[in-house]
This record gives structure tokens, sequence and C-alpha cells, in this order.
């Protein structure tokens, strides 16, 4: 199954006077429970696209589809909408708030769903199982490892069920042990729970876990291997 | 609703210095205008009562041709027969007390100096007069026989360096137009606290005034006290008669109710000023938390959040920020209000024309007052936090995330 189709894409930024050409013409399809790497040298366009992929961001000219639904002709609500129910994010610097433990991180965008209480303890318990985590559920992210940290990010982005994980350089503030410790537990989830990932990396570590590989070069794919 | 209020506290509590001093500029400017607005209030309620008490009475009741901007004696501006009326007066049971007035303008000198003053005559038997009575600092009150004696206000005393039985001559205008002049012994010496008024009336028995003055049977004005002053208009359309005029301390203090009808809606100018001023600190305060939050606010919109919802995460903030403003300011202003309500504060004499203001201010802090400030304080704060909120709600997740 299709879960996000990319077509013609383009994405121009303008500052000041000066435009820059982030992609050029981008066609991609992503299929239901592909482990795929966006590789490329930085500035190719990997972030470019995984924020249009995630509906963070709107394109110059193309259409993206996720899930069936044109994100290029919905509004900023229905793309959190989206977002929200669809899409999940992991990011460089893992990007959890500070002043909510690792449990009510891991809760945040199920109470954005509005899930009972019930149901969210539940899924918290269940994911933080699924990361290594439950005894530090009640820490704050300043008490806890750049690898533990990212974990949480994992366990907050599989919360609500998403059809597509994104994300953006996941091991790129980790060392070498937890940044594999991270992508054995995405390669495990996507297995398990057959959730698609999509991530940038340039790291040749990671890339060695991909089901398949998306090569970015000057805002173009140069090779799409699988 | 308690997601948001958990999340809204804990973020306050980042920088615990800067959202306590936000929290302190709404105290402190809310505690300011308590104390005002009670001034305020005690000061206007303080001027009608003590006018009420020592000038106007709830109502008076005068002649037709009764001038208040001119102190005639001819009978014709004057009540006849006045205790014949107050007899009558005592069947309406809202009538507390109800007494006669003469009141003749004078020079009051002594050696080299003289003064003009006003010249009194009341029924010392009459409760009305109690304050004087009771004002009495040195000396003894005036009798209704006396033929010689006069009461004196305490500033007018030290003014002619007068001790209790001295002598002093009083030159009144008489009821034919022309004036008399005679000695008098200061009998007593009183004080009501009200410089303005204490240093310009000299009271004698009303026999005494009328004799003096040529008034005859006659007095200026009937003077009326009633159990509380609501029932003034009630009882005025009760009392009305087309011989009389009839007059509420309402009408009388009309001055005073229009000073107080101006300085409430200068107050209302404060207020906003004020508020106006803390409600910028609330606003630097939220700004600075929104572009220190920058990231995270991306993330939150990454994960699905609406701009509303993160607008009302930074307006729960303002609110918070709002509700510890508010105790604060309640505190710290009802203490103050308190403290001034106990021991005032000494003004001295304003020489205000129309107003008796006492020589001490007490607070006079009202419910209505309190409640509107509260209200106020936190809409204003509200709305100062709205500026933030919206520009939390409004950015772009992908730049937010990126810091920008």
């Amino acid at each position: 199954m299709e879960v996000a189709k990319l077509t013609n894409i383009t994405r121009v930024f303008k500052i000041g006077q000066v435009e820059t050409r982030a992609l050029r013409g981008v066609n991609l399809s992503i299929q239901s429970g592909e482990f795929t790497a966006l590789v490329g040298p930085s500035g190719s366009g990997k972030t470019t696209l995984l924020q249009l992929i995630g509906c963070l961001d709107q394109p110059t000219s193309g259409t993206v589809i996720i899930n069936g639904q044109d994100a290029t002709k919905l509004n900023r609500n229905q793309r959190a909408d989206l977002r929200k129910g669809s899409l999940g994010f992991i990011f460089q610097f893992f990007a959890l708030i500070p002043t909510l433990t690792a449990r009510e991180n891991i809760e945040m965008p199920l109470l954005l769903l509005r899930q009972k209480d019930s149901e969210r303890k539940a899924r918290v318990a269940e994911l933080l199982q699924a990361v290594s985590l439950q005894d530090r559920a009640h820490h704050r992210p300043d008490q806890l490892s750049g690898g533990q940290q990212q974990r949480v990010a994992i366990a907050r982005a599989l919360a609500t069920h998403p059809l597509i994980i994104l994300a953006d350089e996941p091991t790129a503030n980790l060392d070498t042990e937890n940044g594999k410790q991270v992508m054995e537990i995405m390669q495990r989830l996507n297995k398990e729970t057959g959730v698609t990932f999509v991530f940038a990396t340039h790291d040749p570590r990671v890339i060695e876990y991909a089901s398949r590989v998306v090569t970015l070069q000057d805002g173009l794919i140069e090779n799409d291997t699988k | 609703m308690i997601q948001l209020l958990k999340m809204a506290f804990r973020d306050l509590g980042r920088n615990k210095r800067r959202s306590l001093l936000s929290a302190l500029a709404v105290s402190a400017g809310m505690s300011l205008l308590l104390l005002m607005a009670s001034v305020v209030e005690g000061e206007m309620r303080g001027a009608m009562q003590n006018t009420i008490k020592l000038q106007s009475g709830h109502l008076q009741i005068r002649a037709l041709t009764y001038n208040e901007n001119k102190t005639s004696l001819k009978w014709q501006d004057l009540v006849e027969n006045p205790q014949g009326m107050i007899e009558q007066l005592k069947s309406i049971p809202q009538i507390v007390s109800a007494t006669p007035r003469l009141i003749a303008s004078g020079i009051i000198s002594l050696g080299d100096h003289s003064r003009g003053v006003q010249v009194i005559g009341i029924d010392p038997d009459s409760t009305a007069n109690d304050p004087f009575r009771a004002g009495v600092v040195a000396g003894n009150f005036i009798q209704p026989d006396d033929r010689e004696g006069i009461l004196i206000g305490k500033p007018l005393a030290e003014k002619f360096n007068l001790q209790v039985g001295e002598k002093i001559s009083l030159l009144v205008n008489k009821s034919e137009g022309n004036v008399d002049e005679q000695l008098f012994f200061v009998r007593g010496i009183f004080s009501t606290n009200t410089t303005g008024y204490d240093e310009n009336t000299v009271f004698m028995p009303l026999a005494k005034a009328q004799n003096f003055t040529g008034a005859g049977n006659h007095a200026t004005l009937i003077f009326i006290m009633l159990q509380n002053q609501e029932q003034a208009e009630a009882v005025s359309a009760a009392l009305h008669s087309s011989n009389f005029q009839i007059v509420s301390w309402r009408k009388i203090n009309e001055l005073i109710v229009q000073t107080e009808e101006f300085a409430n809606a200068y107050m209302v100018v404060l207020y906003l000023i004020v508020l106006g001023i803390t409600a910028t600190v609330v606003t630097n305060t939220l700004v600075m938390a929104v572009f220190e939050r920058t990231r995270e606010i991306g993330i939150l919109a990454a994960i699905g959040m609406k701009g509303r919802r993160i607008m009302a995460q930074f307006l729960v903030e303002g609110g918070l920020l709002a509700t510890g403003g508010v105790i604060g300011g309640l505190i710290f202003g009802g203490l103050m209000t308190a403290y001034f309500a106990r021991y005032g504060f000494y003004i001295g004499d304003m020489g205000l024309t129309g107003f008796l203001l006492e020589d001490n201010i007490y607070a006079h802090l009202t419910l209505d007052d309190t409640i509107s400030l509260t209200i106020t304080t936190y809409v204003i704060t509200l709305v100062a936090a709205l500026y933030p909120a919206l520009l939390a709600a409004r950015m772009e997740p992908v730049e937010a995330l990126h810091g920008k």
C-alpha cells in the first residue's frame, strides 16, 4: 500500500533577493512497511524532503499525497490533524519537551488525540517497555542520557500508531553504541508493528539498516535502491 | 485543561525569578490601585459624611426664597416659627432629630486682628449638635439661655490666641440690613477635626442669635437627621409643601457627588495606565518565553498541536501570572488599605470650598472596587498575554523547529 506519494516536488527558499532551490522536481513513492533511508551530502535536500512528507512545510510546486490525502490542498489546521493522526517524528536534537517527564512526553500525542485516560496509560506503558525505559518513566529529559532521550522520542513518535515515522538524522547526536541501539529499536519496531520509517542520514553505519536507500544530490533523486 | 495548567505552571517555573518579578509587577500595580481606590473612596465618603453631619444634614427645610449663595436674614428668606414645625416633624418615625439653625455672617475681632466667620445659632440641647458637643476640647458647650457666650473652633482660637473665658468682639449683619456688634465670652473651644469648618464657625444659642441679628422667631433652616441617608428622598416627598423648600443631602452636596463621579472616572483612567504598565511586563516575560521556547513550539506543532492550543498554553501562563499577581495584590493592597483604614493619614487643611474634609483621610475599600479591580487586572493581564500567545500560535512549524 502506498502511504506517501510525492510528484514533481520543487521547493524554493527565498532569503532576501537570493533564491535557493532545495528540491528541483522530486518524484517519490513510499510503500507501507518500508524502512527507507534518504541519503546525500549536506544541502542535497534530505531534510526538506522529510519536512514535506511530514506536512511541516509546503512545496513550491507539486503534490504530496499522504494516505490518499493531498496535503498541499490542506489548510494549517488540517495539516496539523494529518500529522497528529498519521505521522510521527524523530529529530536529530531529540526534541523532547523539557518540562515533561518521559511518560508525559510519550503521552502528549495521545492527549492531542483525546484518548481516554486508561487507554493512554496502557499505551504509554507498552511503549516504555518497547524502548526499555520503564524505570525512567518519571525522569525529565535532563535526567536522561542522549540515547535514552532518543528512545523516548521514538516511543512518542509511535504513540498514535502512525502510518509513517519520519526521522531526521536520528543518530547524529549519539555515540556509536547509543546510535546502534536506536537503529536496532527502530528496525525492530518496523518489523514488529509494520510502521513505515523514512529517515535522513549521511552516516554509512545507519544506512546499512535501511531496506531502501534513496540518494539525493542537488535537490534531485540520483539513485533509489531497494 | 489540567494538562495545560500543569505545563503552564512548569513552564513558568523554568525561570522562577522572571515569573516572580512579573507576578510582583502585577501585584504592585494592583496593590497601588486598591490603595488609591480605597483612599479616594474614603476621602469622598468621609467628606460626604462629615458634610452631612456638620453642615447639610440629611434634609433641610428652608424658605422658598432661600438662596444658599447669600446669607440673607430677611424674614421672608427665613423659616418662621421653626419650633412649631419641629413639633410636627416628631411624628415622622424616620426623623432622628430636627433642629433649627440661624446662619449669619459676621466678623470676629480682637485687637488688630479680625476675621470673617459664619455665626450659627443652634439649639444646644438638640442631639443633632452632638458632634460639636463631643468636640469640645476646652471649656464647656453653650447653654440655651446663655446671652453672652459663644463656642469657637480650635483653629480660630489659636489664630486669635484666645482662651476659654476671654472676651472677643463679634459683629453681625442684621435682618434689617444694618450691623450690630457685641462682646462675647468664649465659653468653649471645639474641634471637629475639620480645619476648614472649625476656623470659620462660631456657635451661639439660637435665642441669642435671633435676638442679636433681629431675626425674631425665625431660623435659616431646619436641619434634619434621618435614620439613614437613603430615606431622604422618601421623607422629602412625604414632607412636600408649597410653602417651603425641602432639600436632600444629595442635592445640597451636589458638588461632592459630582466630584465623586469625576474621581471614579479618573480612577478608571488611572487603572488603565497603571495596569497598562504592568501589562507590558507580562507581555515582555511571555514574549521572551516564546523566543526561548521556539523549538518546543515547533515540536508541539509537529506532533499535531494546533495553533489555538499553543495559544491557549501561553494564555494559561498569562492567567497564572495574573492569578499570582491578583493574590499578591489582594494581600499587599489589603494590608496597606487595612493600615490606612485604621490609622489614616494626615492631610491637614486642603482648603477646598464646598468640601468638609477631615484632617485625616481613612481608606475605605469597597467590595465593588475589589471585584472590579480583580476583574480588570485579570482581563488586562490576559490581553497582555494575547500578543505573545498569537506570536507562538502563528509560528510556522518548520521554522520554529529550526529555532527561527
